[in-house]
């Protein structure tokens, strides 16, 4: 069963969720997968504390040109949709940060004078944290695409009876491509009128994927109903409560599993992973 | 005129309470919500829509069915798993949006699908040979625009509209005017739409003579956040005293190293966990960043949005004196012509 752990707004608490749930399912003796999607500011190593085995480096292709083959005819700048490759009088200037990868160039340049070469975007890393496998990728700074290194964070999906990915707050490609594929998706909102607007907005994305979707309440008790009146007004099954117990907060502060020191906790999380399992489109069963 | 952007790294830690309070007590500004992802700031600021503008960028490539000779060259050269086939064959796998799973060719799914379209039983009675007409269709979501398909079919088959990605808007606050947009559900291009709230903002700052820009930032590192920094004045990084907070801070720092931005800090929830914020203020310290205020955890901060108004509009004292402090440090920074400099802040509230 793969689940994404999804928000709208940032700070509801999805690393929180996330890491605690892989947590327990391990100790109920599933096999668990926790895959950071957040590349740009990813967390969770910070809660599962791993013990690292490989880090790769990801790369995307961007367009190189050899001038000494190149016509001047200027059918790659055509082509581009994203100004990266820039036929300038008799030079060709090239924008890897701007390229998106899609081969056009090459493809139809007449004089075989562009190639592809791959540029660094940021690491894939993979380790152990106890039973519980994790995967991450972590973003270089000043690179502005995220989407084609979570494309190869999850493109090794591991085998195993959960897999939790734990996406970036938001709505747009970068979540989108976390949440592409999976069973069943979960967002963790906080019952305030930022959260209800930005879980709204994360609802409709949703919808336009077409995935069974449950909802947490986190820090239950801090802001008004009208959250509760959202979810059963569109029947989006809220599957977990959390109240907002300092003794959680100050635990997230110092970057420890908070169902470690507040075992009382579990059966919020078992109930949760059980429910979830009801509503998947694929539940309980090795990929 | 001067730009101030509030982001943070890190989601959660109050960029956009912090950004409406300072709006307040600026008297006066134009501001700039650049979360075009997932726009609040207009929640407790109230904006009154003067204008609207469709925001067109990219394409996306729609195939004409009744032209598709189903020969699949756009699915060979696709890089983003956008063309689907609509006639599994036997033996082919079928990736249904969202759900990929093992297709057994049965066609019940298209049969009883409600959402299907009648092409489908018009065209498999009329198959041409091996190659189905229509057979294949983009999925708008995976769909990127870079036009190869479009480029490489054989029947010319594929549109390549403009995409309209969302909608900017520039309004009347009472902090003065705002410009902000929605970027539409699972839409691209949200550094350029970034871009146009933040021109925008500075142009009517020019046209009303308005010296301040306050620029409420996304989370995280990414195109948005980088479209919402270069060329700033000041970055305000808004970070929480949480491991989470302090490791997102540092990347978010770099960022601004890397494109060469002045950056001050300022510790929410400080006491939260006091031990941490005086870690966090002992890197800022190493790093040459001042902090520019801590402010107290307070439920105020949620009271303040259910009541549709900015922290500071609901008292005086408590944490509204910390976010003044944090206010008037900031505008002695901006104060001084040509300089950059911002002072680091006295301890505690005055």
């Amino acid at each position: 069963m793969r689940i994404a752990v999804a928000s709208g707004k940032g700070g509801t608490g999805k690393t929180t969720v996330a890491t605690n749930l892989a947590y327990v399912a391990s100790l109920d003796g599933r096999t668990v997968a926790y895959v950071d999607c957040d590349v740009e500011e990813p967390n969770g190593h910070l809660f599962l504390k791993p013990e690292w085995l490989v880090s790769k480096p990801v790369t995307r292709p961007v367009p190189q040109v050899d001038e000494t083959r190149c016509t001047h005819c200027g059918r790659c700048g055509e082509i581009c949709q994203y100004s990266a490759i820039v036929p300038l009088g008799l030079t060709v200037l090239v924008y890897p940060e701007l390229c998106h990868g899609c081969g056009g160039c090459t493809l139809v340049c007449p004089a075989g004078a562009v190639t592809e070469t791959p540029r660094e975007i940021g690491v894939l890393e993979m380790g152990w944290s106890g039973d519980v496998q994790f995967n991450r990728g972590v973003l270089n700074i000043g690179e502005a695409m995220s989407p084609p290194l979570i494309r190869r964070v999850k493109s090794a999906p591991p085998r195993t009876d959960l897999t939790l990915i734990d996406s970036p707050p938001g709505t747009s490609c970068p979540v989108i491509e976390s949440i592409k594929g999976v069973d069943c998706v979960l967002l963790v909102t906080e019952p305030t009128p930022f959260g209800l607007h930005d879980l709204k907005l994360a609802v409709e994305m949703i919808k336009t994927l077409r995935l069974p979707m449950g909802v947490v309440v986190n820090r239950a008790d801090v802001g008004d109903r009208l959250t509760w009146e959202y979810c059963n007004d569109s029947e989006i099954p809220i599957l977990a409560e959390i109240p907002d117990d300092r003794r959680i907060a100050e635990a997230y502060s110092r970057g420890e599993l908070f169902i470690q020191g507040l075992p009382e906790y579990r059966s919020v999380f078992r109930n949760l992973l059980e429910k979830m399992a009801s509503m998947s489109l694929r539940t309980w069963s090795v990929a | 005129m001067k730009e101030l952007v509030v982001i943070s790294g890190k989601g959660g830690t109050g960029k956009t309470s912090i950004a409406a309070s300072l709006a307040v007590f600026s008297g006066g500004c134009v501001v700039a919500d650049c979360d075009v992802d997932a726009a609040d700031l207009h929640l407790v600021l109230s904006p009154q829509v003067k204008e609207r503008h469709d925001f067109y960028s990219g394409h996306q490539a729609v195939i004409r069915q009744a032209d598709c000779t189903g020969c699949g060259l756009c699915l060979t050269h696709c890089r983003y798993n956008a063309v689907e086939s609509r006639f599994p064959a036997e033996g082919q796998a079928v990736s249904v949006q969202g759900a990929p799973y093992d297709c057994q060719a049965c066609d019940y799914c298209e049969r009883s699908c409600p959402a299907r379209d009648n092409d489908f039983i018009q065209a498999m009675s009329g198959t041409v040979g091996d190659r189905q007409r229509g057979a294949f269709t983009i999925d708008p979501i995976a769909c990127e625009g870079c036009g190869v398909c479009v480029e490489v079919c054989p029947a010319r088959a594929i549109d390549f509209p403009e995409r309209l990605c969302g909608e900017w808007m520039v309004s009347e606050t009472r902090c003065g005017p705002m410009v902000h947009a929605r970027l539409g559900v699972a839409a691209e291009n949200s550094g350029k739409l970034v871009s146009i709230v933040r021109q925008n903002a500075r142009q009517v700052a020019q046209e009303r003579s308005i010296g301040l820009v306050i620029v409420d930032g996304a989370p995280g590192i990414g195109c948005p956040v980088i479209a919402s920094i270069t060329g700033a004045d000041l970055v305000l990084l808004v970070t929480e005293p949480t491991l989470s907070g302090e490791h997102d801070l540092k990347r978010v720092v770099q960022l601004t190293r890397h494109f060469g931005i002045p950056v001050a800090v300022c510790i929410n929830k400080w006491d939260l966990n006091p031990e941490m914020s005086d870690t966090i203020e002992a890197y800022c310290r190493g790093e040459s960043i001042p902090v520019a205020g801590r402010i107290r955890y307070d439920r105020g901060f949620t009271q303040a949005q259910i009541c549709r108004r900015a922290v500071v509009e609901m008292a005086e004292d408590g944490v509204a004196e910390d976010i003044r402090g944090l206010w008037s440090t900031l505008r002695s920074g901006f104060g001084a012509p040509g300089s950059k400099e911002i002072p680091h802040h006295g301890t505690s509230a005055s």
